[in-house]
């Protein structure tokens, strides 16, 4: 589906060097991070300020032409996958960390900010952004507050609504609105600004942000601990969190996960042992001290064969990023890595992780399954090939069967990646017919001629 | 070699778009458009091999804009191929006959196949260059406004072009040399020579040919030697490059060494890649993939025997020394440590981290002729950095690296030194003779 001349015309005007329409343009912004999905775009707009949005949108709006919000393109749940003949506005180009604020602990940037850039501009000032998500080095500010996104410190730290204050956002009218504000205690009226943080791109478009920082943890120490069985593993979070720590990190990697990621990073990963667990504790020197050595301790007493201790902040660092690197380096053994986001409450943890073994071998299917431990979320990735029809099948039966035993268990379809298009077959299953209706009635009174992302999170 | 559409498609899946190598990749970082990213550029290779997009002008436009620096294979989790993708691509692009500029199409035929097809020809230019170099004639030709004579490229490219050496490699080391330091373990090696190395930088063949030695290798070049490639391979004359391989391969016979030792970033990364050159043809598949399993880069090869640390300083009082990662050494052959260790090695030497030390200086074999733009603003990033850690000496392992930043620094009016870290090491050594003649006189 084409663009109108007319429409492209205006574009052209409002953003003269950020209109993009060869085809060869057009095929490269076809895609995010996830797998198999994929959908050719009208035109992509690269913007470089709030007024050049507001003007797209308001294009957008009079020629009824949807419109597809997008960062860097990491999503993994197809949430920035364009709808056929939409307009990409695309937001890395805003990427101006505007102030950091010693004073109030406060950072104010625009939406298309690199994370990792966010908590380095922090980091001068002994100030820290604690939300880290996979994808950190590349992945926008804006993205992750559309997608609520989490990470490795989320057991400890939370996730990114956590450290959002105020937003500025284009309605889909073309309104400019500031939501929130600098104050610790706020509550004049609805929270408007939880309402756009996990949104998705389907109720207004980001613009700018405003997050709050905490010091930055005078010590840190990472561990890694391996295992022979992940049921080990599994009943050393549970001994640790019962004991009364909150680790920053509690990380795992099952044996084939663990074995994709040594043949990437080459640390020395022992690609024999069952399970390996990352722990990470951080804080008061005194008190990080203290909790290391219990946990070493936790971890042996349930047979941990190997604990090792980072001697340096260099060596915590290659052992993070390593874990950060498990999913894309999970595609080195099959063409198509299909990865879920489900998360358990804590006590049906190691319950759910026997499940999704025992529902791959079922259905003759490859998984790697890696994931945040200590909260509950797990990341069964499975390995096919999107062009073998047959085994595809095969994957999605085990995918229903996971996704059913995950809300029997009082879990959730999604932890930290979003529902977009690749959860949505089971978003109405997980929230009920009246929590799914009150939120259709949401999008309706904000976008109800669904210029937003449509059909992500529901059709 | 297979075009897009026949290669095996799996390679072209393996990437799974998560966005990991953008933060890598120069030219991403300069635009911030997709197209210009690692996932884009396979995204239309795949789309190519899909044929929902041609081997068109744009295509060909994109694949001459990547630098082929490979900062993406080293990011990429996934172990997506970029090397093979881009070197199909690029022969994809040659023989897609798309309509060129006549100054394209002379560049090169000159380069490829005139010049380093032929090293009895490239030696003669060389002699011609040095002539007109060492008599000053380049100097008072510019002066007396004769380079307006010269077609646009040219007179652009004249003044950066290298000085020749003196000597070639051939005059300054003997086919054979023995080793005379007694150590337990006597090792054989072929020396590779190189073209451009050969050139402009003979020396660093002598001083690489005089750390071997010192090392226990007994060391035996090849007094004529072809081009190994690397330059026809990377700019789709996949033909010539299988030729020149074959040539190299029954140059110095694989078998006849412990090892095949490189000591240029870009031709090592390529030199290391014969068999999957070479794997359909009956008579050299063996022995490439015998070579292959040979070749090494000089500081992998020292610091894998335990390199002997010099006990004289390469210079006469303390210097700071930071060192420049060639694109095809750090993420073509993943030789990363091995040259800093080396220099650590040095007494007198005090090493800076330079900061982006991998990222690419825009040399990119003949990027800094096809894409002078962005080739110039890389340097100019580059340069920047090596002035702020205040070294004196840079060191570098890639004659292309070499001379672009030294084009880069002399016009920002530094004075800063480059050399290879094998020369350093090599000088290191002699100056432990020279002490040693003092003590004893």
């Amino acid at each position: 589906m084409d663009l109108s001349p007319q429409v492209l015309a205006q574009l052209a005007a409002v953003c003269p060097d950020g209109l993009l329409t060869a085809p060869e343009d057009l095929a490269v912004y076809g895609f995010d991070g996830t797998a198999a999905l994929k959908q050719r775009p009208g035109a992509v707009v690269l913007v470089r300020s709030t007024q050049q949005v507001v003007e797209c949108v308001r294009i957008a709006a009079a020629h009824s032409v949807p419109i597809v919000t997008r960062g860097s393109g990491t999503g993994l749940s197809g949430g920035s996958v364009p709808v056929a003949g939409c307009i990409v506005l695309c937001l890395v180009q805003m990427d101006a960390i505007l102030e950091v604020d010693p004073n109030n602990l406060t950072l104010r940037a625009q939406s298309g900010a690199i994370t990792q850039k966010i908590d380095e501009a922090a980091g001068k000032h002994g100030l820290f952004y604690p939300p880290d998500p996979g994808s950190m080095k590349i992945s926008t500010i804006g993205g992750n507050v559309a997608e609520n996104s989490g990470g490795l410190r989320g057991l400890k730290y939370g996730v990114t609504r956590d450290y959002v204050m105020g937003l500025e956002v284009v309605l889909p009218d073309g309104r400019v609105v500031n939501l929130g504000n600098a104050c610790v205690k706020d509550v004049a009226g609805y929270s408007m600004k939880d309402l756009f943080i996990g949104s998705e791109g389907t109720l207004g478009i980001i613009t700018e942000v405003r997050l709050k920082l905490l010091p930055r943890p005078a010590a840190r120490r990472t561990m890694l601990a391996m295992f022979e069985r992940m049921e080990d593993a599994a009943q050393t979070v549970s001994a640790i969190i019962a004991a009364r720590i909150i680790p920053c990190t509690l990380e795992f990697l099952d044996r084939m996960t663990i074995r994709c990621v040594e043949d990437f990073a080459r640390i020395g990963l022992p690609t024999d042992c069952g399970a390996i667990l990352l722990m990470e504790t951080d804080g008061h020197p005194a008190a990080v001290a203290e909790e290391a050595q219990q946990m070493e301790a936790l971890a042996r007493l349930h047979k941990a064969r190997e604990v090792r201790t980072a001697k340096d902040a260099s060596e915590a660092t290659t052992l993070a990023t390593a874990r950060r690197s498990a999913f894309s380096a999970l595609a080195r053994v099959r063409p198509t890595t299909i990865l879920e986001d489900i998360t358990v409450p804590r006590s049906a943890l190691a319950e759910m992780v026997g499940f999704i073994a025992e529902s791959a071998a079922r259905h003759r299917l490859q998984v790697g399954t890696f994931g945040h431990m200590g909260d509950g979320n797990l990341h069964p990735t499975f390995l096919t090939d999107e062009r073998d029809h047959e085994e595809m099948a095969r994957v999605h039966l085990a995918l229903e069967e996971i996704v059913t035993k995950t809300l029997s268990l009082g879990g959730t379809i999604t932890g930290e990646h979003g529902v977009g298009l690749a959860k949505k077959q089971w978003i109405r299953k997980q929230l009920g017919d009246a929590s799914f209706e009150l939120m259709r009635q949401i999008k309706m009174a904000l976008d109800p001629r669904a210029l937003l992302n449509p059909g992500k999170i529901f059709d | 070699m297979a075009t897009l559409r026949e290669l095996d498609y799996s390679v072209l899946q393996q990437c799974m778009h998560c966005g990991m190598c953008l933060p890598t990749c120069p030219t991403y970082d300069a635009t911030k458009r997709e197209r210009h990213s690692p996932r884009g550029r396979i995204a239309l290779m795949r789309a190519i091999a899909d044929e929902e997009i041609a081997v068109n002008r744009t295509f060909a436009e994109e694949m001459s804009y990547c630098l082929g620096c490979l900062a993406c294979q080293t990011a990429c989790p996934a172990g997506v191929d970029y090397a093979t993708l881009f070197e199909t691509a690029r022969a994809d692009i040659e023989t897609a006959g798309l309509p060129q500029s006549v100054a394209r199409r002379f560049w090169r035929w000159l380069t490829l196949r005139a010049l380093f097809m032929h090293p009895a020809r490239l030696r003669l230019v060389g002699k011609i260059l040095r002539w007109v170099q060492s008599n000053g004639l380049d100097v008072a030709a510019r002066a007396a406004g004769l380079t307006r004579l010269l077609p646009a490229d040219l007179r652009r490219l004249e003044p950066q072009a290298p000085a020749i050496s003196p000597a070639f490699s051939d005059d300054l080391i003997e086919p054979d040399e023995l080793s005379r330091s007694a150590g337990p373990v006597r090792r054989r090696v072929a020396l590779l020579t190189g073209c451009i190395q050969d050139l402009a930088f003979s020396e660093i063949n002598r001083d690489t040919a005089d750390v071997l030695l010192a090392n226990g290798c007994d060391v035996h070049t090849a007094p004529e030697q072809s081009c190994c490639g690397s330059l026809h391979s990377h700019n789709g004359a996949t033909d010539l490059a299988r030729t020149l391989a074959k040539r190299m391969i029954d140059t110095l016979p694989p078998g006849e060494f412990d090892a095949i030792i490189s000591n240029a970033g870009g031709c090592g990364s390529h030199l290391r890649h014969y068999s999957s050159l070479l794997k359909d043809d009956p008579q050299y598949a063996e022995k490439a993939r015998l070579w292959d399993s040979k070749v090494r880069d000089i500081h992998e090869w020292l610091m894998g025997i335990g390199c002997r640390a010099p006990e004289a300083a390469p210079e006469p009082g303390p210097v700071t020394v930071s060192y420049h990662d060639s694109c095809h050494l750090a993420h073509g052959q993943k030789v990363v440590q091995p040259p800093r260790a080396l220099l650590a090695l040095l007494p007198g030497v005090r090493m800076v981290e330079l900061p982006e030390a991998s990222w690419c200086c825009g040399s990119a074999g003949i990027y800094s002729i096809t894409q002078p733009e962005q080739s110039a603003q890389l340097l100019e990033r580059k340069v920047g950095h090596i002035l702020g850690t205040g070294a004196t000496i840079l060191a570098t392992a890639n004659p292309g690296c070499h001379l672009q930043l030294l084009n880069g620094l002399r016009a920002k009016g530094s004075k800063v030194e480059l050399a290879h870290p094998v020369t350093l090491l090599a000088r290191a050594y002699r100056n432990e003779r020279k002490n040693l003649k003092t003590k004893i006189n």
